[in-house]
């Protein structure tokens, strides 16, 4: 009784007082903000010194002249941007398909069977792969079955590296698609092919691009798939007219491992600018997902 | 022929049943969830399930155009006859059966689509051969959103408001001009001035449509159904299962119901 009547008759002061409980608080504050600081250094840090030391190269000749030998000046890596961009279009091409049905199949058809179980095993042990062992993978099925370092292998390596980022992020972007959506599909008539086709796929578009993006991004940055799948080469993939898929393919990241390594200021220079581009195209299609995956209704 | 000549000789009939629902056993898993409860649905009526939560009333009304067939385990005993038709009968296929009789949820549930594709989206999907527009427009007429939405067709469902999103849902539901109506609460989660609004649509649409609501709400029921079923749960058997206890006129459900279970439950003795 005496109890609930002090609080109307002492007045309690509700002035700050720095202790106890005040303290740690702004103890703790101070440290997450520390840690979040720390958290973005890395980044910006790696920005600042390609831009400072990459910048300066980064010219047209950069982008349309090949890379130059020993002694040579100038030059640049038009070929590896382009193997580049070729090898992850491979890779695109076989994983994103099969990352997305894949993940409907994950989704809605089968989330609980057995093989929905394994797959979804497989793909979460696959995204944690040492991106070498993709190389080995493709090593084994495309390079010594064809007989050649190819950009068709190491497109395939990327893929290995590309598909479990697509299929699981595709699975999560169709379960958040809400139930009660489905069922309205199902209400209207739809069969389980048209409630995916025509609700779930569309509605989970935006974040399973986001997704898609992702593992774009990823797979331009690699190297080690690409050491002995694609190899590397000095010259166009377009040679004397024609388009020689089935032979070694420069790639930004290999020109990158490769020049870093010279002691010739020439290519050193050329590499510093070939990460900048690198991380400029992975910057980009970060920026684009973010984009395409704003929800558009 | 056969409508001229009704034309010609008007007689009173006792009211036409759509559906004659017979549910003997309702099962999930080894879960009897409603036993022993016919409930038939008359023409151009509202008929309206009440009954304590856990009673099976939204058991019921899913399982009139197959919509339980998606939950595991769901066994269905009886018959649920539509036009003459077994719903359950031998090589019906459950997803036709949804396109004749249409379903509005408890929670407003439009795609994330534009207004006009939501209520498009039957149409196209029965490959609808007319001109789409103007079925679009006479569905949001019908549904009582017309004027509020036809300036914004493009914009997205998902930013109606509740109760515009609940008359949207409506609307995608009547689009196809479905036989039967089942509505599943659909005031649940409207506040009062919407649900006003969708009661008046509902003795509107009757005009045109079948409606079977389901309410927890009693002065719904009184409010906009013809005929009441109230539905109760038997706990003798050590499980919940749901039955109907009795069904009639609303009037008389209300004023003058047959069974003493009934008379408690519409007087607030339990809930």
């Amino acid at each position: 009784m005496s109890n609930t009547s002090s609080l109307s008759t002492a007045v309690p002061s509700l002035q700050r007082k720095l202790e106890g409980r005040a303290l740690r608080s702004i103890l703790l504050s101070t440290l997450v903000w520390v840690s979040a600081l720390v958290a973005s250094v890395p980044l910006f840090s790696v920005l600042y010194m390609l831009i400072t030391r990459g910048g300066a190269r980064l010219n047209l000749e950069a982008f349309t002249e090949l890379p130059p030998a020993g002694f040579e000046m100038g030059g640049g890596f038009g070929n590896a941007l382009v193997g580049t961009f070729f090898m992850v279009g491979i890779a695109a091409a076989i994983a994103i398909p099969i990352g997305i049905l894949a993940a409907i199949f994950l989704a809605e058809l089968g989330p609980s069977s057995r093989l929905a179980n394994t797959a979804r095993f497989a793909a979460k042990t696959l995204t944690g792969l040492p991106s070498i062992l993709a190389g080995v993978f493709a090593y084994a099925m495309v390079v010594l079955t064809t007989g050649t370092y190819s950009a068709p292998a190491g497109g395939v390596a990327l893929a290995v590296l590309m598909l479990p980022i697509v299929v699981l992020t595709a699975e999560e972007a169709m379960k958040m698609v809400p139930k009660i959506m489905k069922d309205a599909a199902y209400g209207m008539g739809c069969t389980q092919s048209q409630v995916v086709w025509k609700v779930v796929l569309p509605t989970g578009m935006p974040a399973i691009l986001t997704g898609v993006m992702l593992a774009v991004a990823r797979a331009a940055g690699e190297t080690a798939p690409l050491l002995f799948t694609a190899l590397f080469s000095n010259y166009w993939i377009f040679h004397e007219g024609q388009l020689e898929v089935m032979s070694p393919t420069a790639s930004l990241a290999v020109l990158i491992y490769n020049f870093s390594g010279m002691p010739f200021d020439n290519q050193l220079e050329l590499a510093w600018a070939a990460s900048l581009v690198l991380v400029m195209i992975v910057l980009v299609v970060n920026v684009v997902s973010r984009i395409v995956g704003k929800p558009k209704f | 022929m056969s409508a001229t000549m009704q034309q010609v000789a008007p007689t009173i009939t006792p009211a036409k049943v759509v559906m004659d629902c017979k549910l003997d056993k309702i099962f999930y898993g080894d879960f009897l969830a409603v036993r022993d409860s016919h409930v038939p649905i008359e023409k151009n009526k509202i008929t309206g399930f009440i009954g304590p939560s856990g009673c099976g009333k939204s058991t019921v009304l899913r399982s009139l155009n197959r919509m339980n067939d998606l939950v595991e385990g769901f066994r269905f005993d009886g018959h649920v006859h539509f036009l003459g038709q077994d719903v359950y009968g031998k090589g019906v296929d459950p997803v036709v059966v949804r396109r004749y009789i249409g379903m509005v949820f408890q929670q407003p549930n439009p795609f994330s689509m534009s207004i006009m594709d939501n209520v498009a989206f039957g149409l196209r999907l029965n490959r609808y051969k007319g001109d789409i527009g103007d079925r679009v427009k006479a569905a949001l007429q019908g549904a009582a959103l017309w004027d509020e939405v036809k300036d914004k067709l493009k914009v997205s469902g998902l930013a109606l408001s509740g109760g515009q999103q609940q008359r949207l849902c409506i609307a995608r539901a009547i689009a196809t001009e479905p036989e039967v109506l089942l509505m599943d609460e659909p005031c649940s989660a409207l506040d009062p001035i919407a649900t006003r609004r969708v009661e008046e649509l509902m003795v509107e649409l009757k005009k045109d449509y079948t409606i079977a609501l389901v309410t927890h709400n009693m002065q719904q029921a009184t409010r906009v159904a013809d005929t009441t079923a109230f539905f109760s749960v038997d706990i003798s058997q050590g499980t919940r299962t749901g039955y109907l206890v009795e069904m009639g006129p609303t009037s008389q459900i209300f004023d003058n119901p047959r069974e003493k279970l009934t008379k408690d439950y519409i007087s607030g003795q339990f809930s």
